[in-house]
């Protein structure tokens, strides 16, 4: 397993385009050998184009993509030795279960009890060792995604495992346990994994570290929980989680923030200079509380969502609309106007669109 | 202008796809049937348009038989699940298709077609063509083209599945609007989604292998599960399920520590019963019961832990998103205020109370 780094790659289908309007503008990013990342965005976010680049489909219009140190970029697919499960499953119908996973050793001239040892390894994991003897093509969609994975896995010296959408055509119900069975078996066989979705679920649930992307950028590269608990953009605020992030402008009186004329205290202090300031704080650390105190503020509710085991509550904040996601047993505020407390170490100051960072 | 459904039955292969299906929609009502895939959902939408013959049953609009009235004339639009749109006409074309072959005057067409695109936010789109638009949009036009035939019923067939999470959220939250202020048209909305069933029902149905098992006000349905696997469909993740006893005063659960039995399960006899437990009513804690992580799965905002305790799974739900990693030990802790009680073959005997309490809380 290889680590690989994208050295100031960028790329433009259009030669002579100007950069911003490249499908990925140049950037740098590494990733870490046996680790599992999800590169997530919506359809033209650049996601596809760097995985394509990885995999040496694309060459990009300039910057260098190096394999454990070694500069392949102008290496064509074969010569990279990575494996890649698309949307569609591609296994061999005419073999066996045991053929298809056996194929790529018998390629490279394993001995035949190394094989079987491998196919038999891997089958396991897959949860397909007791049909290695059935033909491929009588498989189900998603167990036929797992061949397609399992042929990367058996492969020892694969540099990297590369998944474009592999749920694709799965169906629903099915989505759900795939995607357990490919955490599970990256855990074990930690491959570098690279997966493309534009499913943020499936990003979180499949990946040790999300990157998401768009207008072909790099907006944040973290685990879940830094997506989540400190989103470096508000798109990314806004992108990762349900309800998404909720941003209010604040007013600047002399060193300090007011909402509503009354004072709000931000995580951290930010320079002074920093011109429209926003707060943003997630609804599930949006509190409603009795008594006044600081960084208390009062709500109107607006509406109610009934989600189940919790309800979102529609609310303004000095005009400004806000939600609130707060546990069932809580029930719904009898009266129309109550106050909401906003932790300060939930509350992140936001410029421009961008998390103003910690001086 | 009652649809009334009563005793439909069909049986395909052996299968039960509807199973004496009797239900009753109301005009200016947003009934969601939620079901797993596969539990009669869809064939049930088809069976009150008239698109699927059915082995026995009938339906009745105000008393009136339905049977034999064709589906071009039951007074029914459908949106489906996969977005259908005429690919070689614009947004309006689209839209104003069945109205043309109504033979409405042009005016009228003119006025329906842009109601309907502005109460999808579509206006301004008017002259695209589907392939230009996002999959939300083409959606959009799919629902504003049922909404300006202005028909009695509006059958929608989980529209919102094929969308990306944000989008479903979006149009979430439009749909309640929107269909909140649809005068006296019956609605029938299928989905696999208990909050989006929660969120937009004003009645839910929950079918499971061709039967309808509980009818009723989505909070009525969510807090009173009449059976476990109610319980099982109406929560995402499925309420944790698992055997135990009740005896001398004490609950009893393989694993756990047995616990003075709560206010609300004190007065059931003595014996052994199935306990329900929502995802977030069990916690990890710093003291408990040993479980090793299985999954992990991140959804929206939240965080659901799967670890078995012996051979009993549960699944914990926890706000925001963790690192939590896979076989990790854990601690887990029952709440035993939460429970629900079920009998050994999974009818709802006792529920925890859901006191509404008002502003503050906890």
């Amino acid at each position: 397993m290889a680590q690989l780094d994208i050295v100031d790659v960028g790329h433009s289908y259009t030669p002579g385009a100007e950069e911003k309007q490249w499908a990925l503008k140049p950037l740098r990013l590494t990733f870490e050998a046996g680790k599992t990342y999800a590169l997530v965005g919506p359809s033209g976010c650049g996601k596809t184009t760097l995985l394509n680049i990885l995999s040496g489909l694309v060459k990009p219009s300039q910057g260098q993509v190096l394999f454990d140190g070694v500069d392949v970029t102008a290496l064509p697919t074969k010569a990279r030795n990575i494996a890649q499960v698309f949307q569609f499953p591609v296994i061999y119908h005419s073999m066996t279960v045991y053929e298809n996973l056996a194929f790529p050793l018998q390629c490279r001239r394993w001995d035949k009890a190394r094989i079987d040892a491998k196919v038999h390894q891997v089958a396991e994991a897959l949860d397909l060792d007791d049909r290695l003897g059935q033909p491929a093509r009588r498989l189900t969609a998603d167990d036929k995604q797992l061949i397609s994975l399992g042929r990367g896995l058996v492969r020892d010296d694969v540099a990297a495992v590369l998944m474009d959408e592999p749920l694709t055509v799965i169906d629903p119900q099915l989505k759900h346990s795939l995607r357990r069975k490919i955490r599970e078996i990256t855990e074990q066989f930690q491959p570098t994994v690279i997966y493309v979705t534009h499913d943020q679920y499936e990003a979180m649930s499949v990946a040790q570290e999300v990157l998401v992307m768009r207008d072909g950028q790099a907006m944040q590269q973290g685990t879940p929980e830094q997506l989540f608990e400190a989103p470096s953009s508000a798109y990314v605020g806004y992108f990762i989680g349900s309800p998404a992030m909720n941003f209010l402008t604040l007013d600047r009186a002399h060193q300090e923030f007011t909402l509503g004329g009354r004072t709000l205290a931000v995580a951290w202090d930010i320079p002074g200079s920093t011109s429209e300031v926003q707060v943003g704080i997630r609804p599930e650390y949006v509190k409603v509380v009795t008594e006044p105190g600081p960084n208390t503020f009062a709500a109107r509710l607006r509406g109610v969502q009934d989600h189940g085991p919790q309800r979102v509550l529609e609310i303004d904040v000095a005009g400004q609309p806000m939600k609130a996601k707060v546990p069932r047993e809580d029930g719904v505020p009898a009266i129309e106007e109550f106050l909401v407390h906003l932790p300060r170490a939930k509350a992140l100051p936001y410029s421009d669109g961008y998390l103003v960072l910690q001086s | 202008m009652t649809l009334s459904a009563t005793d439909l039955s069909l049986t395909v292969d052996g299968v039960d796809h509807l199973k004496s299906v009797t239900a009753t929609f109301e005009p200016g009502r947003l009934h969601t049937v939620i079901g797993r895939t596969m539990a009669g959902k869809t064939t049930l939408l088809r069976a009150l348009a008239g698109l699927q013959e059915v082995d026995s049953g009938s339906l009745t609009r105000d008393g009136a038989d339905l049977m034999r009235t064709p589906v071009w004339r039951r007074d029914t639009a459908m949106v489906y699940q996969q977005f259908i749109n005429y690919p070689h006409l614009s947004v309006f074309g689209n839209v104003a298709f069945p109205l043309r072959r109504q033979g409405l005057s042009r005016d009228e067409i003119q006025r329906r077609v842009s109601k309907s695109l502005a109460l999808v936010g579509l206006t301004g789109f008017e002259r695209r063509k589907p392939s230009q638009l996002s999959g939300g949009q083409q959606q959009r036009v799919a629902v504003a083209r049922a909404l300006a035939r202005g028909t009695g019923i509006l059958l929608l067939d989980e529209p919102l599945a094929n969308l990306d999470y944000k989008l479903r959220e979006q149009l979430r939250d439009e749909f309640k609007t929107l269909f909140s202020d649809q005068g006296d048209t019956i609605v029938v909305y299928t989905t696999t989604e208990p909050a989006e069933a929660m969120m937009l029902g004003d009645v839910v149905l929950v079918m499971h292998e061709g039967r309808i098992l509980q009818v009723g006000p989505p909070q009525e349905v969510f807090e009173r599960p009449a059976t476990t696997t109610v319980a099982s469909i109406i929560n995402d993740p499925p309420m944790n399920i698992f055997p135990g006893r009740i005896e001398g005063g004490q609950v009893t659960v393989a694993g756990f520590q047995a616990t003075h039995v709560s206010a609300h399960l004190a007065q059931l006899p003595d014996g052994a019963y199935q306990f329900g437990l929502r995802a977030t009513d069990v916690s990890l804690a710093s003291a408990g019961v040993e479980g090793a992580v299985t999954f992990v799965e991140i959804s929206g905002s939240e965080t659901f832990v799967h670890a078995a305790v012996g051979k009993t799974p549960f699944v914990i739900q926890i706000e925001g998103i963790h690192d939590v990693a896979l076989g990790d030990l854990v601690k887990l802790r029952l709440r035993p205020e939460r429970l629900y009680a079920f009998d050994e073959k999974g009818s709802l005997v006792r529920t925890p109370s859901y006191d509404l309490v008002s502003v503050g809380g906890r």
